[in-house]
């Protein structure tokens, strides 16, 4: 069982890092989710602390959320590539592959399919996490053909819609008109139509949402990941502002968010029947689990 | 279909589990009459492989069929096309970082569309292999044989070795993963041949039976430790390094790509075993002149030396098998009776002529010529050596 390699030997234990020593002691791995996640965030050491992000950053936020969300910390793997998210992804305690730009969800499309050959009795959870530009532009065919192809993982798309990490370029999810690095005179083109595209290629559960409520946000990446496991694929379209190019003041962070949700971001939610009974069945059985 | 139909002696298709040594040297052995592709089915049939991706394009699409049938029939344990080369080789990464045997094939402007992979393919020292049937990039539009894109490939940080003929092909690729998957090795390998002259072509070979095949791949064997949730993951994969602008990054970085060159090198020894060596030279022990080829271009070097000694001009051929790591020490030893040593190429720029320059250096008196050389499907007649050969050293003598 895998939560074992994370138990130190008792001799070992007082060399260790305190970091690690504490994820071992009050971490969720192995934990009932009602006594860790979303709700308890603060009471238990949680998977990812300390990162580089800007100050303010919603993006930051949101991750946290994802981390503290995980069914199953002990077996799962993360997938990202360039761009600010992957900054705080990296430093979570769990595993996590960077491979090629934009070439997440083609790294995923392998990884699940020798994790189902090699454990076919367990669920090893895959999650890829990326931003606008990794998933809908330079990863677009990648992330287009994993979910065509029913690749059993979920895909988080971080949108600040602008490239953040390279200093505030354009991406196929700025808004038309925007005025960013590389677009002088206003983008040409409007915000791709990722839900759409997402429900078209065949994923069985996809969510587009500003997360402002963490248990509502938290409800569906655990969705996404439940379903992906026998269902097919999922997509989060998630907003997580970028205040830094947009120049939002960080005390504004949280009210652009808001504002964003009764815009653009509107809570949408779409799942096959398949997905709706799936979902019945697993939050029935723990009422405590869903708010 | 999953590893949990594999008992200690059969694998998942129930075929006996044997050793390298014995698949390669010891079992019985029948003649055949195919073709690369055919013989490359055959040699993935007896190596246990876990996954392979496949994406169309000429000429290597007979073989990526081949091997889907494979799966189709039980061998390979999963299987299925990509969206392009690119995607191609890093689902080929997610296969083999998950700890699985992978294989895949490509050619041409597939190998340079997947470009970004194969440096990211060594810098996470998977043992995948990459079985390349060299032809022509573009442009203009060229599907013939040449093989350019070896030039490449060779500071990818991937073992490079290239089979001559359908037999070695079929050799090779079975050592291939052995020597990939030794632990102080561990690295990608690139098995290469040219694309048509033995992808397409029909020749006899001796296989085994095909009731036997390789031992499965352990990734817990891996001295970096499969992304699988089973034990701690690769500290540069959890936490890259970029993410520490400082000088320990640098260092990091520095010596982790040292270490993969090095990796290649600590092949050799396995790969001497496996191969027989890592050239094999035939022609007079004496010669001055010597060619240096690997793959076809060999071939056509010992078409040649049969016509200079029925003229009774002495030659040698040294065929190189591996190119990464490069045999050194086998060159040196194979052209120390040389004056002139001629390298005869299927690429316009002669990446193997400059190998050879570089590896003789300040070490051989020969005069390195990097001729005939054609490219974009020519062909090789046997004459073009010979005009060159008798040009050269008549203007020498």
């Amino acid at each position: 069982m895998s939560l074992r390699y994370m138990i130190p030997a008792s001799k070992f234990k007082k060399y260790l890092p305190k970091d690690y020593v504490e994820l071992v002691d009050y971490g969720p791995f192995g934990k009932d989710y009602n006594d860790v996640g979303v709700k308890n965030m603060g009471t238990y050491k949680e998977l990812v602390e300390e990162h580089p992000m800007c100050s303010g950053c919603w993006m930051a936020y949101y991750i946290k959320i994802i981390f503290a969300s995980l069914p199953n910390p002990e077996d799962t793997v993360t997938i990202g590539t360039a761009g600010c998210g992957r900054l705080a992804i990296s430093q979570a305690a769990v595993p996590f592959i960077y491979g090629n730009y934009g070439d997440q969800n083609a790294m995923a499309s392998g990884i699940t399919r020798a994790f189902r050959l090699r454990f076919p009795d367990r669920h090893k959870d895959v999650i890829t996490i990326a931003g606008d530009g990794g998933m809908m532009d330079i990863g677009f065919s990648m992330t287009m053909h994993a979910w065509f192809r029913r690749e059993r993982f979920t895909t988080i798309m971080l949108d600040n819609e602008v490239y953040g990490n390279t200093g505030g370029q354009e991406s196929g999810m700025s808004m038309e008109g925007a005025i960013l690095k590389m677009s002088p005179t206003g983008k040409k083109f409007g915000k791709m139509p990722a839900m759409q595209l997402a429900i078209t290629a065949g994923c069985v559960y996809v969510v587009k949402m500003s997360p402002t409520n963490i248990n509502k946000a938290s409800k569906a990446i655990r969705r996404a990941i439940f379903a992906a496991r026998t269902l097919g694929p999922t997509f989060l379209h998630v907003y997580t502002s970028c205040n830094i190019e947009y120049s939002i003041p960080t005390n504004d962070v949280f009210r652009d968010a808001k504002e964003m949700e009764k815009g653009r971001f509107a809570y949408e939610e779409y799942m096959t029947d398949e997905a709706k009974e799936l979902f019945a069945q697993i939050e029935s059985k723990n009422k405590r689990e869903v708010s | 279909m999953s590893i949990k139909n594999m008992t200690k002696e059969k694998n998942w298709s129930g075929q006996t589990m044997v050793s390298t040594d014995y698949l390669l040297f010891e079992a019985p052995r029948e003649k055949h009459f195919m073709t690369g592709s055919e013989v490359l089915k055959e040699a993935m049939k007896r190596c246990t492989v876990d996954a392979s991706v496949s994406y169309p394009i000429t000429p290597q699409s007979e073989a990526a069929h081949l091997i889907g049938e494979l799966w189709a029939e039980g061998y390979v344990g999963t299987y299925f096309r990509g969206e392009n080369e690119f995607g191609v080789m890093s689902e080929v990464a997610g296969c083999a970082m998950a700890g699985a045997r992978t294989v895949t094939t490509t050619s041409g402007p597939g190998t340079l569309r997947a470009m970004e992979n194969f440096p990211m393919w060594s810098g996470t020292r998977i043992p995948c292999q990459l079985v390349l049937m060299a032809r022509g990039i573009n442009s203009p539009l060229t599907i013939q044989p040449d093989n350019l894109e070896v030039s490449f490939l060779l500071e990818t940080g991937c073992m490079i070795w290239y089979a001559e003929n359908v037999q070695e092909l079929f050799d090779m690729s079975i050592a291939a993963f052995t020597v990939a998957e030794m632990p102080d090795v561990h690295v990608p390998i690139i098995t290469a041949v040219d694309g048509f002259f033995v992808s397409h072509t029909r020749e006899s070979v001796m296989l085994p039976a095909d009731d036997i095949a390789l031992f499965p791949y352990n990734p817990y064997k891996a001295p970096l430790p499969p992304i699988d949730s089973e034990m701690p993951p690769g500290r540069f994969l959890r936490d890259p390094f970029v993410m520490k602008s400082n000088y320990i990054s640098y260092a990091t970085h520095a010596s982790w790509q040292w270490e993969v060159r090095s990796a290649v090198d600590r092949s050799r020894p396995y790969a001497k075993h496996f191969l027989n060596g890592l050239a094999h030279v035939t022609g007079d022990q004496d010669a001055e002149i010597v060619f240096v080829a690997c793959g076809t271009a060999s071939h056509q070097a010992k078409e040649a030396n049969r016509e200079l000694t029925k003229m009774g001009i002495k030659s040698k051929v040294v065929k190189l098998r591996t190119i990464r790591p490069f045999p050194h020490a086998e060159l040196l030893e194979a052209t120390k009776s040389a004056k002139y040593i001629f390298v005869p190429e299927f690429n316009i720029v002669g990446w193997l002529e400059k190998e050879v320059t570089q590896s003789l250096y300040g070490k051989s008196e020969a005069k390195v010529i990097g001729r005939p050389r054609v490219a974009g499907g020519m062909s090789m007649p046997v004459e073009a050596i010979l005009k060159e050969v008798l040009e050269n050293v008549e203007k020498g003598a």
